[in-house]
């Protein structure tokens, strides 16, 4: 399909949904509309109720905010898990030993440490940070585990015998391994920071998209809900495309699907 | 004194009720600039010969030296080309030969300088920006030859290296291969399953047994003139008569390789 083609459709199912909604919270076709616009808004008031969060500005500190806990978390869950991704991967008695705590650690559900995180950390950016680390920290940490222990054993001994020693292996070796690993789950990685970061602000706080939506719903504002909906999706995409971008700059040496060697 | 000796080289995997002897009692003797060629039936230890060498694996018993040195850990003055890939797929082809010497403390605008000249040297001037993926089997061998040769190694050790490949850009490999050794005649081991190729190459082809214990049976001295012709060479009759009496001794140990898989089809042992 040509691009111009694909944007088009895609377009289409957007007017599409919207047309329903206004159709369905306009005139009596599936309940009363007054019980439709309760549950569901509709689709004008919340594109208006968009418009003004940008127009009054209040929408930038929030996303501010959820943008620098997505990145704080991102940051910080990545450094962790590179860091024991190798340690583990290279010790494989250490491994061995901790191995069952890791599984366990990692099938815990993060949402259940939140309230602990708000007790310790406070409801300032750095309970949700804690809890976006969480997440991503396992990701990570599998993904580089997994990259330094599948290094090929024929990549390794052609090393070994150009005469790398233990640091050069790392470096040209092992290291970029792991790195490769790690972003091909840059995508899971950067989302499961921001679900960490909103459903934080969630649980409890001043600031940010999480807390924008969940203040809404308890004053049974369903156009903020929505509202709040519309612009955290946007911004998912956003963050998405960022991340497509820095992933063909950084795999540039990968196969593309579909590309032949000449 | 010789590149390269062994002495009664076992090699074995494993232990108690699994252990596997994978060569055992081997002693062969590789001269300064002489390229001799292994042939052997399939996972008959050819290649564990090499490992050893090179220091990759450790023998059970007896004992490898290299250029007068008992080996213990890598051997430094070795160079390998394997038979899979080997290439860093995260760096250029430029940067897999350059690596080599930057590794050795050599800044990277000469290494660099010095890789594209080796490039040149094995045809791919042009193809220095592309990642391994984006080249064709042949061309990825090419430059795992620049990566090994750039090191200017006094050994190679040769795993099947163009086992992988079709036959035509074989027979081109091989010509490549004769006429850069020809240059500066290091020592070679070539360990191949290519009767063929082994006599086209080769000083002394070196037969080996079926494994499980393999061991020498057989040499033979290839008097062919150099420098040699890959294609042109096999149409030498001196080359039929060498490659009947080989085969003669490698039959044998063929059919024994693959024990009766062949009996159906009249093949006898």
């Amino acid at each position: 399909m040509k691009r111009s083609h694909l944007i088009f459709w895609q377009l289409l199912v957007a007017v599409a949904i919207f047309a329903i909604w206004h159709a369905v919270a306009t005139w009596p076709i599936l309940a009363d509309p007054k019980k439709v616009q309760f549950f569901f808004s509709t689709p004008l008031a919340v594109m208006a109720r968009v418009y003004e969060f940008f127009a009054s500005g209040s929408i930038w500190r929030h996303l501010w905010i959820t943008l620098s806990e997505t990145l704080l978390a991102f940051v910080i869950g990545s450094l962790g898990g590179i860091a024991a991704g190798f340690w583990l991967a290279r010790n494989p008695r250490v491994s061995a030993v901790l191995d069952p705590y890791v599984k366990m650690l990692n099938a815990l559900p993060r949402v259940v440490l939140a309230p602990i995180f708000m007790l310790w950390f406070g409801l300032g950016i750095w309970s949700k940070v804690a809890l976006g680390v969480t997440l991503v920290f396992f990701i990570v940490f599998f993904a580089v585990y997994q990259g330094v222990k599948e290094v090929s054993q024929t990549i390794l001994a052609n090393a070994r015998m150009l005469g790398m020693n233990d640091r050069q292996l790392f470096r040209h070796v092992y290291w970029p391994s792991a790195l490769s690993w790690m972003f091909s789950s840059l995508h899971a990685s950067v989302g499961f920071a921001l679900v960490g970061a909103v459903v934080g602000e969630y649980m409890g706080s001043a600031a940010g998209l999480g807390y924008v939506i969940h203040e809404a719903e308890s004053t049974f504002d369903v156009t903020g809900v929505f509202a709040g909906m519309v612009v955290l999706s946007a911004f998912v995409i956003f963050i998405d495309w960022m991340v497509t971008l820095a992933e063909n700059r950084l795999l540039a040496w990968r196969p593309q699907a579909g590309e032949r060697a000449t | 004194m010789p590149a390269v000796r062994l002495a009664g080289i076992e090699v074995s995997f494993g232990e108690g009720t699994t252990r596997f002897v994978a060569v055992s009692g081997v002693d062969l003797s590789v001269a300064a600039g002489e390229f001799v060629a292994i042939v052997g039936p399939t996972g008959c230890g050819k290649s564990t010969l090499l490992n050893v060498i090179g220091g990759l694996l450790n023998a059970s018993a007896g004992a490898a030296f290299v250029e007068g040195q008992a080996v213990r850990g890598i051997s430094k003055p070795c160079g390998y080309l394997f038979q899979a890939d080997a290439l860093m797929p995260w760096k250029t082809a430029l940067a897999n030969v350059a690596v080599a010497l930057e590794i050795t403390g050599i800044g990277r605008s000469e290494a660099e300088r010095q890789a594209r000249a080796f490039l040149a040297r094995v045809g791919l001037a042009r193809f220095g920006d592309r990642y391994p993926h984006q080249l064709s089997g042949g061309q990825k061998k090419r430059v795992a030859l620049a990566q090994m040769l750039i090191r200017d190694p006094r050994i190679l050790l040769m795993d099947e290296p163009f086992g992988p490949l079709d036959a035509q850009t074989r027979v081109l490999m091989g010509d490549l291969l004769l006429k850069l050794w020809q240059q500066d005649r290091k020592a070679v081991l070539f360990v191949t399953h290519d009767l063929d190729e082994a006599i086209a190459l080769a000083d002394r082809v070196v037969v080996m047994s079926a494994g499980p214990q393999s061991r020498i049976i057989a040499q033979h001295r290839v008097d062919l003139p150099r420098p040699r012709e890959a294609a042109e060479i096999r149409l030498d009759p001196a080359f039929h008569v060498l490659q009947k009496a080989i085969w003669n001794d490698l039959r044998a140990e063929v059919m024994r390789a693959y024990g009766d898989e062949f009996a159906a089809i009249g093949g006898k042992p």
